[in-house]
């Protein structure tokens, strides 16, 4: 993986201690809180209702053991002893203190990480695929670009007050598992007739409260050009995205509001000044970070294990295990593993610092020392041998990380919903861990098959709803209580689309029943092996609609008078508040 | 007093912000060197192309190409910052800098605080006016936040890569 160099290492350096001067000037009262806002927003540090949450960047998802000791390390010293991992790869502490927050970039920075635009109306961190550079259908490894794009989004100075923010992810696979679709701009980095590097891009989708389904700006922009181009966009995008209204503020709107060709005339125009000038990408350049991300030392196996079909046949669970969380790897002999964070009564995403000691360790034992955080909040561990899988298997097992429902009903992609978030209409956690542990029977599961569930506690979308099989939103109502709307068809990946709301909403307790008789609906109507998502699109809304509103639902509602007032009951009170 | 070139110095120009019963037509301009807004220097241009020294402001809205035929005729030009949250003035300074080729002094004004002054230089500023509730000796502290950066802009025409040797992965896998 990239090592930072000198250079490297004194920007993230000079960022601490021009933070923590700072949070000396807030905490003195030299800064306003509207002053402070917009600095500790790009140091990922969000005011929720608890306490601060501080986002940590994890570059397309691409860690380091050493690293995810240092969050273990920061989840015992600064926090309740976990962390969450989020859709955009990077990891959130929840009970952070204003103060301690320089001290926590310090020791970041002593392992090559920040915080810097995790959050903020600034260029994000990027993600990537999480099986970038092991993925059988790889056409090109996206890590470098991935790096290289870090390193001129880092500090761009003409783009750090931009109209709202800006996420950006790219792939390099046949098959886009970075929802290239669903964001500010996508790459897509490939190859030409001529075998030449360069980059599809996309640009204009997003989630939120206008879910659009991103347009192609450009077919093929070359490698050597892609800094100018992503400039030029983000130049127009700095002028004209609106400002008057935060709701209309992303560059979907204004690629929407221009249509696509006017908008892509005026960023070739501005980039017309740009090509070849000197922000060019050089063959150098591209080699120096490539190097960072050559094969790790692989040994010459083969992919036949008669041990791994002898336990298989002993073990129903090693053998369910082996189907949904172990995926096939370009080397003979070798495995990719996800660990799942989402065994049903969890909270999906959360680790604690003796799970994430844990999986430094495996990762150091049977995976080079390296792991990546997903985008549906899973860890992997890219390069196992396939002879070590049982002992993994068996070891991962003692911290529950072994959870055979990657891709299933319960793998579910939650934000964190009103406990913690100010935006939040409804609770997302718990409605998670309900459906979870309705759904838990893992034939059940299996029978089901690849399917999507994501959960969003408002319109913002973080828990990504649109692009869920099935989206699950907590809506407002006037009378304040918790009301959910569900959606289906939704799905990310090459065949992208955004969910329907099926009808009216949803009460908390009715929702494990509505999911229930959706799949009613797909187990009957199902056409052999086909997806969920595939008889969704074959026969429609209709009769899903049908069964889920045929009969009424029983009635046991949980009265709640102030969702914001309900603390999970996982964390022990007293809580520091900095609203309070 | 202003921050001029990394410094603090004495600034004799005076800013002409339009009320709202004044119009860029009729406003009397007073003598001296005023800075004024774009619609007054459009209004006006044939009157105050005549003086020796003149300035023109521009909003965070209005564009900089209509400065065009004249660019060269201003002493200063300045970005209004409505609030230091709005990032169009950087795109403004950058256009004026990169694609118009101002080369006199170009100042920010208006919400012009501490920690936005760093980005503000790198972008094309050499003179910032800060917000006048702040301490200027404070302020000026914001231009040193970062010894380096990576990429282009104007303050710094080449890219980290183009301008050091990096070194790859045989000397970071050491580590």
């Amino acid at each position: 993986m990239y090592r930072y160099d000198e250079y490297d290492q004194q920007i993230v350096d000079e960022r601490v201690k021009q933070y923590r001067d700072q949070v000396r000037r807030r905490l003195s009262g030299e800064l306003t809180e509207e002053e402070f806002l917009p600095l500790r927003l790009q140091n990922g540090l969000y005011m929720q209702i608890h306490a601060y949450m501080l986002r940590i960047a994890v570059p397309y998802g691409l860690i380091s053991s050493k690293q995810m000791r240092m969050f273990a390390h920061i989840a015992r010293k600064y926090d309740r002893n976990y962390g969450h991992f989020t859709t955009r790869q990077n990891i959130q502490f929840n009970w952070i203190k204003l103060e301690d927050t320089p001290d926590i970039l310090a020791d970041l920075a002593s392992v090559e990480m920040h915080a810097i635009q995790t959050s903020g109306n600034c260029v994000r961190n990027i993600t990537s695929d999480e099986y970038a550079g092991v993925a059988r259908d790889e056409v090109v490894d996206p890590r470098p670009y991935a790096e290289i794009l870090r390193q001129w989004s880092t500090f761009h100075p003409e783009f750090a007050y931009l109209p709202r923010k800006f996420k950006i992810a790219i792939s390099g696979g046949k098959e886009d598992r970075a929802a290239i679709y669903a964001h500010d701009i996508g790459l897509s980095v490939t190859k030409n007739a001529q075998g030449e590097i360069g980059f599809r891009v996309l640009v204009g989708g997003g989630l939120g409260r206008t879910p659009i389904i991103g347009s192609e700006i450009c077919e093929f922009v070359p490698w050597q050009h892609i800094l100018t181009y992503v400039e030029s966009i983000l130049r127009v995008y700095n002028q004209y995205g609106r400002r008057d209204n935060k709701y209309k503020a992303r560059i979907k709107i204004l690629v929407k509001a221009l249509g696509i060709d006017e908008f892509k005339r005026q960023v070739e125009t501005d980039w017309a000044d740009l090509k070849d000038g000197p922000g060019t990408l050089t063959v150098e350049e591209v080699n120096r970070v490539v190097s960072f991300f050559s094969d790790p030392t692989y040994e010459t196996l083969t992919d036949h294990d008669s041990k791994l079909n002898e336990f298989k046949a002993d073990s129903r669970s090693f053998t369910n295990w082996m189907l949904r969380n172990v995926k096939p790897h370009r080397v003979p002999g070798y495995a990719i593993v996800v660990l799942s964070l989402k065994k049903p009564g969890s909270v999906p995403g959360d680790a604690t610092a003796e799970q994430m000691e844990a999986v430094a360790e495996l990762a150091d034992r049977y995976s080079f020392g390296e792991l990546r955080i997903t985008h549906q909040q899973n860890l992997v561990l890219a390069d196992v041998r396939q002879k070590d899988l049982i002992h993994l298997w068996q070891d991962a097992g003692a911290y529950e990380l072994t959870a055979s429902n990657i891709g299933l009903l319960t793998d579910i992609i939650s934000c964190p919903g009103a406990e913690f978030c100010t935006l939040a209409n409804a609770r997302s956690i718990p409605l998670a861990q309900l459906i979870a542990q309705r759904f838990e029977d893992l034939d059940f599961q299996h029978d089901i098959g690849e399917i999507t569930l994501n959960i969003s506690g408002c319109v913002n979308a973080c828990g990504q709803h649109h692009i869920g099989n099935i989206g699950i939103t907590g809506v407002e109502k006037k009378d304040h209580e918790e009301w959910y709307q569900v959606s289906l068809g939704g799905a990310e990946g090459n065949d992208s689309s955004i969910g329907k709301i099926i009808g009216p909403s949803f009460t908390f307790d009715q929702i494990p029943e509505v999911i229930d008789r959706v799949l009613q609906v797909y187990l009957r109507e199902r056409i052999e092996a086909e997806r969920f998502i595939d008889t969704v699109r074959r026969i429609g809304h209709t009769p899903f609609k049908e069964q889920v509103y045929a009969k009424d639902f029983a009635s046991a509602e949980e009265e709640i008078a102030d969702k914001h007032k309900v603390v999970p009951a996982q964390y022990a009170l007293p809580y520091y508040s900095p609203r309070f | 007093m202003i921050i001029k070139n990394q410094a603090i110095v004495a600034d004799d120009w005076v800013l002409l912000r339009l009320n709202e019963q004044e119009c860029a037509e009729s406003v009397a301009i007073p003598e001296g060197k005023v800075i004024v807004p774009l619609q007054v220097w459009l209004a006006q241009h044939e009157t105050l192309r005549q003086r020796a020294e003149v300035g023109v402001w521009l909003a965070s809205d209005e564009r900089p190409e209509k400065l065009k035929e004249d660019i060269h005729k201003f002493s200063v030009i300045a970005v209004d910052f409505p609030k230091f949250s709005d990032g169009r003035g950087y795109s403004i300074a950058y256009n004026l800098r990169a694609r118009l080729g101002y080369e006199g002094e170009l100042r920010a004004i208006g919400d012009v605080l501490r920690d936005q002054l760093f980005y503000m230089q790198r972008v094309g500023f050499d003179a910032f006016a800060p917000r006048p509730d702040r301490s200027i000796e404070d302020t000026l502290k914001g231009l040193t936040d970062f010894s380096e950066v990576y990429q282009t802009s104007i303050n710094e025409k080449l890219p980290l890569f183009r301008r050091v040797q990096r070194k790859g992965n045989s000397a970071a896998s050491v580590a």
